[in-house]
């Protein structure tokens, strides 16, 4: 597959913070790239630098091995976090402004179809709800037929709902070939439509992988979870670790954790095995939680 | 030119959508303007007040002091509140027309009273008028060309410079940043929105003020309105240089107000220059609004063809272009 993204020792650096310092990655057509990390990671400003909004202080980004130009504009779609639009145009005179500022486009109705935006086409864009509006904003991201595309956590803000939905419109996207970009502090979210991840911590990318390969490289054992109140007072020999109301005990011997678990004497009624997740996995890397 | 036109329509939209903005544009403003000219339309301007106790009509033939120009006549209710008036200067002279002979008040510090003494003693008819020659201006013509111009400055350079840094700050222009719209395009479009809307709303507050007023108007409209659109498109420049960087509408605001007032005060909208120091008028002389004012009026009211105000439009053109140039230089889609 051709590289449509060449990324080499990027940095951004301001007065009194190295906000990217030396993050390198080469991205695949068609492949969707998870760009996770805490809040201050630098993530943000490296899509920015991206999508070209922001001069790196150094470093190199080649497109299809050319560097960011007019071109680049043409062919790249984008949606931030928060997307600003302008006041009073309806859902279609906002598609029609966009539509009309690049040479190669989809044809609007296919674009209204795809994104699910018939029942509110003359709506102003500041009626919508959260859900529409993302939609909306996706469709922006589209309406040049790009090959790359940005999306800055998209669906943050969302009830669960409207956050699968605009996932089956990130897949069909995919589907059509084009290659994604996509930050996000849903877990589930980066492992449903990542095909590669890339973990960031202070302005460095501290992981890089497939999910399954993060995971299996990073980890041998699976999580044994119960109720806090079954293991008070008693004396069992696992590594525990509490959390909340409930402890979790690691282990990469399920059948030994559990012949330990009964011969303590536990009830085993509400055990949950559950195996490594990528949320452990940036836990273990970045030290904090992902929405921070 | 796709882009360009797509961008000018969504703007046109935006302002024809925004009820505030088009009431405002449409209904108060050229009402304000109206009634601005209304006030001041007398002619002449009434330069002293005075009091009058009785019944008897306000006329020269009731007594020769009443028919003196440019004093405002009217009548007073009683002497108490008659006298308290002229102790506060709030009139110039009372007048007590009920008694033989007439009494009158005034206060020792009003210079104004002290000139209606003098012209009171001497209302016998031993002063002769002197003839008028010509048309006589009323202020309000004067007045007009300065009121449009003021609304052309202040839709220009407002219009245009909060919209670009409410849409910066807003992330608007980040946005616009990541297609494929130049930032000449943008700004083409921005100018092009603002003039057709200042020219459009100036047009149609001047035909209210010319039907209510029937103004004098000497000139060619096509030349008035080249001076119109000039006029407007040095504010619309010198506004995009204001707003090239700035993400605070607070401050685009003060700025914005830094350069209005200047102009509002020094390019004659209200009052002549003439007998000002000459720095005064040196300083007038670099303002874009001094240069449309001049031209403008000297259309409508000296008939001034387009060989007489060329110096004012190329002074124009010159300033337009200058503040275009710094201000694409400057521009910035993102406050970074």
């Amino acid at each position: 597959m051709a590289t449509v993204l060449s990324v080499r020792d990027l940095r951004k650096h301001y007065p009194k913070v190295k906000a990217v310092d030396g993050v390198s990655f080469e991205l695949e057509e068609g492949r969707c790239l998870g760009l996770l990390g805490p809040n201050g990671a630098g993530k943000s400003t490296t899509i920015e630098m991206l999508e070209g909004l922001v001069e790196p202080s150094s470093g190199e980004i080649l497109y299809r091995g050319r560097p960011l130009d007019a071109h680049y504009r043409q062919r790249v779609g984008m949606q931030f976090q928060a997307t600003a639009l302008q006041d009073f145009l309806t859902v279609r005179e906002n598609l029609e402004l966009f539509h009309a500022l690049y040479d190669r486009t989809l044809p609007l109705e296919q674009l209204i179809a795809a994104c699910h935006l018939e029942d509110f086409l003359d709506r102003d864009h500041r009626k919508l709800s959260g859900g529409q509006r993302q939609r909306l904003l996706l469709a922006i991201a589209l309406v040049n037929d790009p090959d790359l595309v940005f999306l800055d956590e998209p669906t943050t803000g969302l009830d669960p709902q409207a956050r699968r939905n605009f996932w089956e419109l990130v897949q069909a996207v995919k589907a059509r070939g084009t290659t994604v970009v996509l930050t996000t502090h849903y877990m589930e979210e980066a492992y449903l439509l990542s095909d590669d991840i890339a973990i960031m911590d202070h302005g460095h990318v501290i992981a890089r992988g497939t999910p399954q390969s993060l995971l299996a490289e990073h980890f041998n054992d699976s999580v044994l979870e119960l109720p806090a109140i079954e293991v008070e007072g008693r004396q069992i020999d696992l590594p525990l670790v509490r959390k909340d109301d409930r402890v979790e005990i690691l282990s990469a011997d399920v059948n030994g954790a559990l012949r330990k678990l009964l011969d303590a004497g536990l009830s085993l009624a509400q055990l949950k095995i559950r195996p490594r997740t990528l949320e452990d996995l940036f836990i273990q890397l970045t030290g904090k939680e992902l929405r921070a | 030119m796709k882009r360009l036109f797509a961008m000018v329509k969504a703007r046109m939209l935006e302002v024809a959508r925004d009820r505030l903005v088009l009431i405002w544009n449409l209904v108060f403003a050229p009402l304000l303007m109206v009634g601005m000219a209304l006030v001041f339309s007398g002619s002449p301007q009434m330069v002293a007040k005075v009091g009058v106790l009785g019944d008897a009509p306000l006329t020269a033939e009731t007594y020769p002091f009443l028919g003196t120009p440019a004093v405002q006549f009217y009548r007073e209710s009683t002497p108490e509140e008659g006298i308290l008036k002229v102790e506060r200067q709030s009139i110039d002279l009372l007048l007590d027309l009920r008694s033989q002979p007439a009494r009158y008040w005034l206060n020792d510090d009003s210079a104004k009273g002290r000139l209606l003494q003098q012209l009171l003693m001497a209302g016998d008819g031993r002063a002769q008028p002197q003839p008028v020659s010509g048309e006589q201006l009323r202020y309000a013509d004067w007045l007009v060309p300065g009121l449009l111009a003021l609304n052309i400055m202040l839709s220009s350079l407002f219009a245009v410079g909060h919209v670009i840094v409410r849409y910066r700050k807003s992330g608007y222009l980040k946005r616009l940043k990541g297609t494929p719209l130049r930032a000449v395009e943008f700004v083409g479009a921005q100018m092009i929105a603002c003039l057709i809307l200042v020219v459009v709303i100036t047009a149609a507050m001047f035909t209210a003020c010319n039907a209510m007023l029937d103004l004098r108007m000497e000139g060619n409209y096509l030349n008035l309105l080249l001076v119109a659109a000039m006029g407007s498109m040095s504010m619309i420049a010198m506004s995009l240089l204001v707003a090239a960087r700035v993400a605070s509408e607070e401050l685009s605001g003060g700025l914005l107000n830094l350069i209005a007032w200047p102009m509002l005060v020094l390019s004659g909208v209200f009052f002549s220059l003439d007998g000002a120091p000459s720095l005064v008028q040196a300083l007038a002389a670099l303002l874009p609004l001094t240069h449309m004012l001049d031209a403008g009026r000297a259309v409508m009211l000296d008939g001034a063809g387009l060989l007489d105000i060329a110096p004012d439009l190329l002074v124009l053109c010159a300033m337009t272009a200058v503040f275009l140039a710094l201000g694409a230089w400057l521009f910035r889609w993102t406050s970074d």
